[in-house]
């Protein structure tokens, strides 16, 4: 048979443009991403030397025997865990109305509307809308003259939190909705099921990969943010803060990487459990 | 014209925050084998000057070496090069940690060093002993700064003072009656002010408690707040444990306090002279005392590279910056009380300031005296026992996380 060196060389041309087009990107993963990550699980077997603030390279398992046998690290882990799950489900109750609002009700014109009023505060720089919250909760400020004088806490550190990652969430429900047909709403309908069957029993099972991609996103910000604590959270301690704490203050910085394993650990977690409920797939 | 308020808050507070963010350690220095206790490497000092080297650089804390590049009205670098002859190239820095880590790496002839990092530069063999014969303004300099734990090992100077300042006691009149009279009243766990006070946000902050203790359990016999032995700083966290219950606001950012006192947020808490006068200027009661059990504080020395290849310089630096020109001008432009007795006059003279120094209670000995300042604390302890071990640093960035809970 005659051979086709043509549409060889065009192969080999076009495995090379592969290689060419992926290396930048496996690169970025491999050593900036992944190398770091390596990086962050060595350096937390590493100490300090106490006067100057140099890293020891010796081997030792002391941060982790901290980190576990210190009462007060377990109890920041699960506060800041608590806050994230509270944030998470704040977003979703709000973020299943509106996007079903804007998939589902309003028209196309005012569907793209809407779309830009949930995109409009990511414009914002996220420390402006922090301390736009620090003023709202002041004693002076607007609340309080409406009675409601929430100060700086937990709760104002949940409502910050939850406000700056609801688009987050709302944007993928209102994705899965859209993909989501009238019709079974419809048949839905025909079959007898008053509105709120229909919600509980069509809708949501049907935007659950959506729900879920949302709060992997509300989830692990939350589980990650020491900004926002230290405008709004009043005396609030929470993981970010802590490990900030251990480069910044105490220049710690093997202790720090061994309590960064905490949030990464829980993300993991996150992520298998997430994984088994199949959402990963249809994202 | 005088340097917006403003401006030189902002120089403060950040000296003051990175002046805290001491650089802290492991505890698990036994472990990893680390020196035991604290000596000052055995390090040359320079016996007599000669001519400049034509180039010094200065590693600074923002605001400290101005050449007229932020404001050009604030220029009092340009003066010192053309005097001696030595091109200045400065960079600042943002933290105690920043510096240390610069210094080490080499590369610069002089730093002005805050007390938690002095002893850690001075550990490391980072710096330099001066011989202070050799700076003709040395002797203008407050004599309480001189000799001090943080800027000396053994009677022997490590440096050139260059200001200080107190953190105080600050209420909101309004609010706060009676008006209090001991950081005690800050301490107060069912405090009727509980969820209004702002304490600050930093380990070093576990001295305040221990000024608290001198008076309060004398028992405990604390005559530093920057040497605890076990007991004594057990005592202290578990003071700083209470306060917790009433704190409103663990502060580190000085606008954010500001805020906080202007909208009464906050009406009791630690502050320092410049967040005070900045809510003064917004119109808003606050009221600030040196309470009768004394305050810490911080103080800066200029230091000098134990490698500089420019000595000669770096000495004309280090008299220029102590002297009253450029103590002056360094000092009001930051906001603090300036190290040279003589700063004073030139502060009320050129800048047409003559408040600036009471303001800042800049040559007042007893009110200097109250204040116990910014030391790192260390294994061997600072006021000379040597019967027992004291808490490090570390232990105290450990307590702290422990304390907020």
């Amino acid at each position: 048979m005659r051979k086709q060196p043509g549409s060889q060389r065009g192969a080999a041309r076009s495995g090379w443009a592969t290689v060419a087009f992926l290396t930048p990107p496996m690169l970025w993963l491999g050593v900036a991403y992944l190398g770091a990550l390596a990086a962050l699980l060595l350096t937390a077997f590493w100490a300090v030397d106490e006067y100057t603030p140099q890293v020891i390279h010796t081997f030792n398992l002391d941060n982790f025997r901290t980190l576990f046998t210190d009462g007060v690290y377990r109890t920041v882990a699960f506060r800041t865990i608590g806050i994230a799950i509270v944030v998470t489900i704040v977003d979703a109750v709000l973020a299943l109305p509106i996007a079903f609002f804007m998939a589902k009700v309003a028209s196309a014109r005012w569907q793209r509307i809407l779309v830009i009023a949930v995109l409009m505060p990511l414009w914002a720089s996220y420390l402006v809308k922090a301390y736009a919250w620090r003023a709202l909760f002041s004693a002076e400020g607007p609340l309080s003259s409406l009675g409601l004088h929430i100060g700086y806490g937990l709760p104002a550190l949940v409502i910050t939190l939850a406000y700056l990652w609801l688009p987050y969430m709302i944007l993928p429900v209102y994705a899965g909705l859209q993909r989501l047909p009238g019709s079974l709403m419809e048949a839905s309908a025909d079959l007898g099921a008053s509105s709120g069957t229909t919600f509980r029993r069509v809708v949501v099972p049907a935007i659950f990969p959506s729900l879920v991609a949302g709060s992997i996103f509300t989830f692990s910000l939350t589980l990650g943010d020491y900004v926002a604590v230290s405008i709004v959270g009043g005396p609030v301690q929470v993981l970010g803060g802590v490990i900030y704490q251990s480069v910044g203050t105490a220049n710690d910085l093997p202790f720090a990487a061994a309590l960064s394993f905490v949030p990464v650990v829980v993300m993991l977690v996150y992520l298998w459990a997430v994984r088994r409920t199949g959402a990963l797939e249809s994202l | 014209m005088k340097k917006s308020l403003a401006m030189r808050a902002g120089a403060v507070v950040a000296a003051g925050a990175f002046a805290l963010s001491a650089c802290g350690s492991s505890d698990s220095a036994g472990s990893s084998g680390a020196s035991g206790g604290f000596k000052a490497p055995d390090i040359p000092m320079v016996k007599s000057l000669g001519s400049g080297e034509g180039a010094v650089n200065i590693l600074a804390w923002p605001g400290y070496a101005e050449d007229g590049s932020s404001d050009k009205n604030y220029d009092w670098v340009t003066p010192f090069e053309k005097a001696t002859g030595c091109q200045a190239t400065v960079k600042y820095f943002g933290s105690s940690d920043e510096a240390l880590n610069l210094m080490k790496n080499g590369g610069y002839d002089v730093v002005s060093a805050s007390g938690d990092a002095t002893l850690r530069l001075i550990a490391g063999g980072y710096v330099q002993p001066v011989n202070t014969d050799l700076l003709k303004n040395y002797a203008d300099i407050q004599p309480f700064l001189k000799e001090t734990p943080y800027n000396s090992v053994k009677g022997q100077m490590y440096g050139m003072p260059q200001g200080w300042g107190a953190n105080l006691l600050t209420y909101n009149p309004d609010v706060v009656k009676p008006a209090p009279t001991s950081w005690a009243d800050m301490f107060d766990p069912s405090s009727p002010y509980s969820g209004k006070i702002s304490a600050y946000d930093s380990p070093i902050y576990i001295a305040d408690a221990a000024v608290v203790l001198m008076t309060t359990k004398p028992e405990l016999k604390i005559t530093n707040p920057y040497a605890l032995d076990q007991k004594q700083f057990d005592a202290a966290v578990e003071l700083l444990k209470g306060q917790r219950k009433a704190v409103g606001e663990y502060w580190s950012n000085y606008a954010a306090q500001e805020t906080a006192f202007e909208k009464g947020d906050m009406v009791l808490g630690t502050s320092w002279q410049v967040i005070v006068n900045m809510v003064e200027a917004a119109k808003k009661p606050i009221t600030s005392v040196i309470p009768a059990e004394g305050a810490t504080g911080w103080s800066d020395t200029w230091m000098i590279n134990s490698k500089t290849k420019h000595p000669n310089c770096s000495y004309a630096w280090l008299d220029y910056i102590g002297g009253p020109e450029g103590n002056a001008a360094s000092a009001y432009y930051f906001g603090e009380a300036p190290a040279n007795a003589k700063a004073c006059d030139t502060i009320a003279t050129v800048d047409k300031d003559p408040t600036f120094c009471d303001t800042f209670h800049a040559g007042d000995q007893a009110y200097a005296e109250k204040i116990y300042y910014w030391t790192t604390p260390i294994s061997q302890c600072l006021d000379g026992r040597t019967d027992t071990t004291c808490v490090p640093y570390s232990e105290w960035a450990k307590a702290w996380t422990e304390i907020k809970g």
